[in-house]
């Protein structure tokens, strides 16, 4: 270092206690918050999983052992749930990863009023999550919506009916609004890894002629497969446990066709207030969450031994 | 080659409009429906814009309903959530930007696992534990949980922001003779001004946004914020569309200003610190 202390002498205990504990005392009010508010709530609801808590019994509240996890075993509409989830957050994924990607290549190239619809693009980013989904309740409504009468001119409905209570329909309705509402999330994430690559690249290869396609495979890809590969495993967690959207649409509804795990546990703790049922099925998803992303990172260290 | 040039160059124009306008025709038709009078939204449903247009929705919203007061409501809890958000992660994060410490790794650790885990897991416990404070149905309440949700993603993002400060600015005022706190007070922080509106902006999104907790933890219209109310409202009076809509513009207001102010850094800011995460 540059600064030594001239003096080769051992500062006084108290200066040494008061430079060690410094990043501590910077970071203590953080980290208080997070585990008075996060942890601790962790570990209670863990317990509330093997224990009777229902808000308005008060009688309840004692250990019950592995019961909960015995009607969970039995409770059909948790495994549709289940299943609702997988397709939930599939297509969720999919669609706006690669609509958030075409936006990305299509706002890389400059054009005259770039800064303007890069702004208006990313707008439903700003707009709060209980808003995006009335306002797509509301797209959706035949009463003041459009939507229902082009599906129909467009002969993709039999009726201008509400696809939203429609049981075989309805997921697409929270879906759409999701996509709507995620896409700048990956144009975003994605557009700044696309402006990280070196503009030489590209010349050099067009120089070698290599063209358009050639160069966004063998240059543009490579470039994006990590931020491609964080962005959608992290995302793919953060949409199966979002569950606004659906609470604010459909409530889970029609006969919970779109109740994914997340609002499954919202409703429980919400309406039947039996908190412990709910964090039974909290505790499932944690458990699957973590079996997820264990799974990830085994992927990730096999491909690198394989690298 | 011409030709073929300007095919690609109109495809590309074509393309950004298409996304132009998926991105904004739901916002749009929120402001036509909120300024369609009644008597006209029924019989001219589809149409882009009414014959007429009216501001009695507004109105009537800001003059004889509660929304005035969940507008406050929201206003001040994501208000004082982003100020102690900020004032909370300027300090960690500089911490983990400017320290090597044995709990670093730890606290990282913990910061990180909190972003992965499911919130929703913590409606119920959260709400046992503020109930005997007598925490529920109330503000600060809801200032307390949003914090705890929000500091670490702020965390993260302001150490990105004073790791792009030299650290040879605070050492000199270090040999000047001022201690680090000092140093970090009046020479680092001022630097990190753009960081600091940024995580203002982002963290009073998310309380404005935040809707599970609130209907959770809100159960009367004195403490509503402006999803939990707009939710009853539409639960309750479920065909006053127009109303509705105004409302929902109004709720569109605050998000919106403070996008349009960070959406210069958001490229450039907010993946640095996502990323890096």
């Amino acid at each position: 270092m540059m600064h030594q202390p001239i003096a080769k002498h051992r500062p006084p205990l108290r200066k040494r206690l008061a430079d060690a504990s410094e990043p501590y005392l910077y970071s203590a009010p953080a980290l208080v918050l997070i585990v008075a508010v996060m942890l601790v709530p962790l570990v209670l609801g863990i317990s509330y999983a093997f224990r009777d808590i229902q808000l308005l019994n008060p009688f309840s509240g004692g250990f019950i052992g592995l019961d909960h996890f015995r009607a969970l075993g039995q409770d059909q509409a948790f495994f549709g749930a289940l299943r609702n989830t997988l397709w939930w957050t599939g297509a969720s994924v999919l669609l706006q990863f690669t609509f958030g990607l075409i936006l990305a290549l299509l706002l890389d190239k400059p054009f005259y009023g770039r800064g303007l619809v890069q702004a208006l693009v990313f707008l439903p980013w700003a707009v709060p999550s209980f808003l995006a989904g009335l306002n797509w309740a509301w797209l959706f409504n035949p009463v003041i919506g459009p939507l229902p009468h082009w599906l129909y001119a467009l002969g993709l409905l039999d009726a201008p009916h509400n696809i939203l209570s429609d049981p075989n329909l309805a997921m697409w309705g929270p879906i759409v609004a999701n996509v709507w509402w995620g896409i700048p999330f990956f144009a975003i994430t994605l557009l700044a890894a696309l402006q990280a690559i070196p503009r030489d690249l590209y010349e050099a290869a067009a120089i070698d002629g290599a063209g358009p396609v050639q160069r966004f495979l063998s240059i543009t890809l490579p470039f994006l497969a990590p931020t491609i590969a964080i962005t959608v495993l992290l995302r793919t967690v953060w949409i199966s446990n979002f569950a606004d959207l659906i609470v604010v649409m459909t409530n889970g509804g029609p006969a919970d066709r779109t109740q994914i795990v997340a609002s499954y546990i919202f409703t429980q703790a919400f309406k039947r207030l039996d908190f412990g049922y709910a964090s039974a099925i909290a505790l499932v998803l944690l458990v699957l969450l973590l079996v997820y992303s264990m799974l990830i990172v085994l992927l990730r260290q096999t491909m690198l031994n394989k690298g | 080659m011409r030709s073929g040039k300007l095919l690609l160059t109109g495809a590309h124009r074509l393309a950004i409009l298409v996304y132009v306008v998926f991105a904004l025709f739901p916002l749009f038709w929120l402001l036509k429906v909120s300024v369609t009078p009644n008597d006209l939204l029924y019989s001219e449903g589809v149409r882009m814009w009414p014959s007429r247009t009216t501001f009695e929705h507004f109105q009537f919203v800001i003059a004889h309903s509660a929304f005035p007061t969940f507008f406050k409501n929201s206003l001040i809890v994501s208000g004082a959530t982003a100020v102690v958000v900020t004032i909370l992660a300027s300090l960690s994060g500089y911490a983990l930007s400017r320290f090597t410490f044995r709990a670093k790794y730890w606290i990282v650790a913990l910061m990180l696992i909190t972003q992965m885990f499911p919130l929703v897991m913590l409606v119920a416990p959260i709400f046992k534990m503020l109930s005997p404070l007598g925490l529920t149905n109330s503000l600060t309440g809801l200032v307390i949980v949003y914090s705890a949700f929000n500091v670490p993603f702020a965390t993260f993002l302001m150490q990105s922001f004073f790791d792009g400060i030299p650290k040879d600015l605070e050492e000199a005022a270090m040999i000047d003779g001022a201690t680090q706190f000092v140093a970090f007070r009046q020479i680092i922080l001022p630097l990190t001004l753009p960081g600091i509106a940024a995580t203002l902006g982002f963290v009073f999104t998310a309380a404005w946004s935040e809707l599970l907790f609130a209907l959770m933890l809100i159960s009367g219209n004195d403490a509503a914020t402006f999803p939990v109310g707009l939710l009853t409202f539409v639960s309750k009076f479920s065909v006053d569309f127009g109303q509705m809509m105004a409302a929902g513009v109004l709720a569109l207001i605050p998000a919106c200003l403070f996008f349009l102010l960070i959406q210069r850094y958001l490229v450039q800011g907010l993946t640095a610190g996502a990323v890096k995460g």
